[in-house]
């Protein structure tokens, strides 16, 4: 075996023993979670199963009480969340969290990967290339005519679509998405699972969502949580059927 | 295009630059005598506070209630200098021990305090006014932004920190001056600063270096760190999770605004000819946010107008009714707050230039602002959106 067909069955990322607890309720238990190379996988789960809780733990908001994150052989329980991201890390929150007073152009260049420091960013310049880049992920997001307009004018599905296209501009290799069709209407729903399979081609991507027409259409995967630890994992239709799951989530 | 509507935006735009610059380098002059116009140039100091205020207040977000610190810091550097060639050895020769400040006299020091020492130089006064304050402000930003203090509980640090200095001040007198502060400042390099023509001289010296600071600010506020501060202010966690490290953003703006105040700070001593810690404490630090917010806290050039503004009034009430002055000043600072939150400048913005074009007009408006820019202008640097969000979101 190469080492680069090793590099690629290994998963690319890798959550072993996760545990954080918060004045002893333990909101993730000993979770033990693998993502592989280019796959959607989609997170379920009755509220406060976890869920956004393991986002914030990979994503660095949150601090794991034991356990460890691999990404790409990178630990990030112990890095700053600028360098998690940095490291090819993006997440999408649960409500759009956009720049409303910057217009949909000004916040997609804010996510573009230069002038991340004091005087980089003092003296960055808007290249043809920034230019190029933002242009081509507005139309990916479907806001390709809508540059200029102020990012609180947009609609909720709008906005959902300006913090997804965000994360594009950081080209990351894992992409974290916290309920991204919450709010939009069934017609942006398609239109979101379309965009989810586009934006999914060489990253991997880790979806947390309720709505299970919109999961069945993505998720190569899906890992159902309950009580921070995983109740069940595998296709859409073995989770389905499993009976644990049905009892304690998709049966309400 | 609307060229009267894009020459009186509210962003410090050249028109607007230019007829503060009228203002202040023209019309002053000509109008007021010798002692109003070092008055002005006394409330032009204040303005280097406001302009920092506006950036790391305006747009950072960062609410400092202690840049009275930095103003003071500022200006006891500058004292400092003054002081010491005020006490040349023939001048001071009835103390019992000459060559030294009069008042470390009084307080039976017999020898120059090794932190006065390097301030016989000039050139090393002139860094210190502006390395002091900033680094001073970058331990304090490193202290709290790293620790992510930001809100209110920074706003109460810093003014905090403000007492601090000011009971430091005022109790190590031989070392300061104590509370009267550091007075009797006579000649810079030999030339005597209490003739009319050195306070002509240094007033336009201190209007010079505020359009200097204006000009930074306008440029940092152009630039993608302005637009940054804007982001963060507002949506601080996506900023983090989009690869930026947000509290050296915060330290950096913090600092810029620190090293105006200490021009400012210098330049009043300079003028006003002597330092004091009723200039460091907590009451100084808050008046010059509410010159800020009166001006308005997202215009750099609202600011100035601000901080001439309620110094005016000041001056003119505590000389008619001093009693009243106080309950005026909150009650302004309430009016802002709750009824106009972007000031001076934002009340122009929303009336003052509609009345102005039309008057000058009598023109329909044009120019619906969605419809996209061609490339050719989206090159261009282009300064952040204006700030719709009220006070609310603020500390």
């Amino acid at each position: 075996m190469t080492a680069i067909g090793f590099q690629m069955n290994k998963p690319v990322l890798a959550i072993e023993g996760l545990t954080v607890s918060f004045d002893g309720f333990k909101a993730v238990d000993n979770l033990n979670l693998y993502i592989d190379r280019n796959e959607v996988r989609v997170v379920i789960g009755p509220n406060g199963a976890g869920k956004t809780t393991v986002l914030d733990l990979i994503c660095g908001k949150t601090r794991a009480t034991s356990g460890s994150i691999q990404f790409d052989g990178k630990e990030l329980t112990k890095m700053h969340e600028y360098n998690i991201v940095r490291a090819g890390v993006g997440r999408k929150f649960q409500n759009p969290s956009i720049y409303e007073n910057l217009t949909v152009f000004e916040n997609l260049e804010m996510s573009y990967p230069a002038g991340r420091k004091v005087f980089s960013a003092l003296f960055f310049k808007r290249s043809a290339a920034v230019i190029a880049r933002v242009e081509e992920v507005a139309r990916e997001i479907f806001l390709g005519e809508l540059l200029e307009q102020q990012a609180d004018l947009l609609s909720h599905g709008q906005k959902q679509w300006l913090e997804i296209g965000m994360l594009l501009m950081q080209n990351p290799d894992l992409l974290m998405l916290d309920e991204p069709v919450a709010g939009m209407s069934v017609n942006e729903r398609v239109q979101t699972a379309e965009l989810l399979k586009r934006i999914s081609q060489g990253r991997s991507v880790l979806v947390i969502e309720h709505d299970m027409e919109f999961v069945k259409s993505i998720a190569h995967k899906v890992t159902v949580l309950h009580q921070g630890k995983v109740l069940a994992e595998g296709s859409m239709e073995s989770v389905q059927n499993n009976p644990k799951v049905i009892e304690v989530y998709l049966g309400h | 295009m609307n060229v009267l509507d894009k020459m009186l935006a509210g962003k410090p735009n050249l028109l607007g630059v230019a007829l503060l610059a009228l203002l202040i380098f023209v019309v002053f002059p000509l109008t007021l005598d010798a002692f109003r116009l070092n008055m002005v140039g006394k409330y032009l100091t204040y303005a280097f506070v406001a302009v920092g205020l506006v950036l790391c207040w305006g747009y950072g977000g960062i609410l400092s209630l202690g840049q009275g610190v930095f103003f003071g810091v500022g200006g006891y550097c500058m004292a400092m200098f003054l002081k010491l060639e005020a006490s040349d050895p023939l001048s001071t020769k009835i103390q019992t021990t000459p060559g030294i400040p009069d008042f470390m006299d009084w307080n039976q020091i017999t020898e120059l305090p090794w932190l006065w020492v390097p301030f016989h130089s000039f050139s090393f006064t002139l860094l210190a006014v502006i390395v002091v304050p900033v680094l001073l402000a970058f331990i304090i930003g490193m202290a709290l932004f790293k620790r992510r203090v930001g809100d209110v509980y920074f706003s109460i640090v810093t003014q905090a920190i403000a007492l601090i200095l000011t009971v430091l001040i005022v109790g190590q007198q031989g070392l300061s001056g104590g509370v009267n502060g550091i007075t009797d400042l006579k000649t810079l390099l030999g030339w005597d600063l209490r003739t009319d023509s050195a306070k002509l001289v240094l007033y336009f010296i201190n209007a010079a270096l505020l359009f200097g600071c204006i000009f930074i600010g306008r440029f940092v506020l152009a630039s993608k760190l302005g637009r940054l501060l804007m982001a963060m202010r507002d949506k601080e966690e996506r900023v983090r999770f989009s690869g930026y490290d947000v509290a050296t953003f915060k330290i950096f703006v913090f600092c810029i605004a620190a090293a105006f105040s200490a021009i400012g700070g210098a330049m009043f001593a300079l003028q006003v000819g002597f330092m004091s810690p009723t200039f460091v404490g907590i009451v100084p630090s808050i008046e010059m946010v509410i010159f800020t917010a009166v001006g308005g806290r997202m215009s750099l050039l609202g600011a100035v107008y601000g901080a001439l503004l309620v110094n005016y009034g000041k001056t003119y009430f505590s000389e008619s009714l001093p009693e009243l002055w106080l309950y005026l000043m909150g009650g302004l600072f309430i009016a802002v707050v709750m009824y106009f939150p972007n000031g001076l400048a934002g009340l122009w913005d929303s009336h003052g230039r509609q009345a102005l074009g039309r008057l000058l007009r009598r023109s329909p408006r044009i120019a619906p602002v969605a419809a996209p820019l061609p490339q050719a202008v989206r090159v261009e640097p282009k300064a952040p959106a204006p700030e719709r969000s009220s006070l609310e979101t603020q500390p």
